[in-house]
């Protein structure tokens, strides 16, 4: 196949790329959007295979295998699941970009010029950063191998440094001695050593930035492929990817209040348990049962639901479009107050109540639900801590002073389901459950949601 | 393409995609992630570049073996992207259908 026509047929698989993303700028055209994103691939795939020089057995091998182990975890995987999933395939995107720069590198026909040398080495370094960042927050996220707890040490910025500045070097070595190809290797190793060491220090519940950040590396190792390769799909698509992954990286650490410097080397790990808690429960929290949470709802017109990752982890959403859908037909006003950094991805709530057929208008962003809070008759609180924490509001030391809160303790009352009183991820107390508005309901998340809509029904 | 072509086209597109993402609703960050996770799967046709290098065109000789070495790094290449490509579009279809059916 001509060049020039192989050109055309990349350029229209990276507008259809762009149309794709476009798509998604709204749950009603998002289908279309990712029909459009996967023609563009299979485009790009097509012309590919078809511009010669190529023998095709390994290529449909890999096709093969890699295609089959794509639909079934595409099937397979439970929602509540999705965010190791998305950790996982950033993993395997920059595992991807490191071994087709590792093949062009001893490519024996390939072309030896400066460009393609330096990006080979940016390659390799992003993409195995992405690759053993990603399967440490896989491990986390699923609970295997590595704690969830940020593991910190002292020095440790230093030994991270120290690694950066040996990839770099050795990759810089690449670049003047192409010949030597294992130092393409022990750079990707060191690389590797670096991404498992910047995110085995980060606590399970700053995933979502930091997955949001493995998700802009891996489109940028993809684009520093295209560097390599002199290939503009390669660049524009990475381009695009890197765009999205810093954009909701940025988005995660605003709903924070936190700089990126700050969630990938300082974090809460640092801060010391808060003194005091006793002073802020003792006799001051009261409990309720969910016979009395149901006659609470009885009387209620408005009720706002905030969710948060204690709802993924009870599998709780099913239970939660029971009582939604019995308090909708009973005539109240229902709707769900989403956190950007509730749960362990962005997004990670409104998937779960999409998957129990919660209709998206219902889920209402906070800062368009906090400034009726204050009409709401009853908020409930379910597996939410820190992102209701007022303190963010009234104490200026507060490790999460300023982060933007939703604002339940303005409702009328507050009905908080959580297990006990332990602190959430930030390891302070919260306030709220003392508050004179607030009822504790103990227990399992799923469990209460249940028992509230049966004492519901039998009323 | 030289370097500067490849720059312009990398800075190009880095602003078009903070245009389209901006607009994209909280409501599908997780959707856009592995939707956008799919898209990077583009690499694979590098891999498949590498997965089947046989013929050098400047001795216009066809290799049966190929270049091993290219050849093997091309197809775990081609595997890795195949499963970001393929298993990242259904997923992300997965969950539209869910957003949509609702509407």
């Amino acid at each position: 196949m001509p060049s020039a026509l192989i050109n055309i047929a990349y350029l229209i698989a990276a507008i259809l790329f762009i149309l794709g993303l476009k798509g998604l700028s709204h749950p009603r055209t998002a289908v279309r959007g990712n029909l459009l994103g996967a023609l563009g691939m299979f485009i790009a795939i097509v012309v590919t295979l078809a511009r010669g020089n190529l023998s095709f057995e390994l290529i449909f091998a890999g096709i093969v295998v890699g295609s089959a182990i794509g639909v079934f975890l595409a099937v397979k995987i439970q929602m509540t699941a999705m965010p190791q999933l998305v950790a996982i395939y950033n993993g395997f995107g920059g595992i991807a970009s490191v071994l087709v720069a590792g093949a062009e590198l001893v490519n024996p026909i390939g072309d030896a010029t400066l460009q393609p040398l330096v990006a080979i080495a940016a390659s390799g370094i992003i993409g195995a950063i992405t690759f053993w960042g990603s399967l440490v927050a896989f491990g986390k996220l699923q609970g295997v191998g590595v704690p969830d707890q940020p593991v910190r040490y002292p020095g440790e910025q230093l030994v991270k440094i120290l690694l950066l500045g040996g990839s770099i070097v050795l990759g810089a070595m690449v670049v003047l001695n192409p010949a030597e190809v294992e130092m393409y290797w022990i750079m990707a190793g060191i690389a590797s050593i670096l991404g498992v060491l910047l995110v085995i220090a980060i606590g399970g519940a700053d995933m979502p930035v930091v997955i949001a950040l493995l998700n802009s590396y891996s489109g940028l190792a993809a684009a520093a492929t295209g560097f390599v390769l002199s290939n503009s799909v390669l660049i524009i698509a990475g381009s695009l990817v890197g765009a999205s992954g810093l954009i909701l990286t940025n988005i995660m650490c605003k709903a924070m209040n936190r700089s990126l410097a700050n969630v990938l080397f300082g974090g809460f790990g640092a801060i010391p348990e808060t003194a005091g808690t006793d002073d802020i429960y003792a006799g001051k929290v009261k409990r309720t049962s969910p016979e009395e949470a149901a006659m609470l709802l009885e009387s209620a017109s408005r009720v706002v639901i905030v969710p948060g990752y204690g709802m993924a982890v009870a599998q709780a959403q099913h239970a939660v479009r029971d009582l939604f859908n019995f308090l909708e037909s009973k005539g109240v006003e229902v709707e769900f107050a989403i956190h950007p950094v509730a749960g362990r991805m962005p997004g990670h709530m409104n998937v779960l109540l999409a998957e129990a057929d919660i209709p998206y208008d219902k889920l209402i962003e906070m800062d368009n639900i906090n400034p009726s809070m204050t009409q709401v008759d009853i908020a409930i609180v379910l597996g939410a801590n820190d992102v209701v924490n007022p303190v963010a509001r009234t104490d200026p030391k507060s490790p999460i002073a300023g982060m933007p809160i939703i604002d339940v303790d303005k409702a009328k009352t507050v009905i908080v389901i959580k297990r006990s009183l332990s602190p959430g991820f930030a390891g302070i107390p919260n306030p709220l459950f003392a508050a004179d508005n607030a009822l504790m309901l103990f227990g399992d998340g799923k469990k209460m949601i249940q028992e509230i809509v049966s004492a519901l029904k039998e009323a | 393409m030289d370097f500067i072509s490849a720059l312009t086209v990398f800075a190009l597109a880095i602003f078009v995609g903070f245009e389209v993402i901006t607009k994209v609703p909280p409501t599908l960050h997780t959707p856009l992630m592995s939707g956008s996770n799919a898209i990077s799967g583009i690499t694979i046709v590098g891999a498949i570049i590498a997965a089947g290098l046989s013929i050098n065109p400047a001795l216009s000789e066809y290799l049966v073996l190929g270049y091993p070495l290219t050849n093997f790094l091309g197809f775990l290449a081609v595997v890795f992207a195949t499963i970001n490509a393929v298993g990242g579009f259904m997923v992300t279809h997965r969950m539209l259908e869910m957003f949509k059916k609702k509407d």
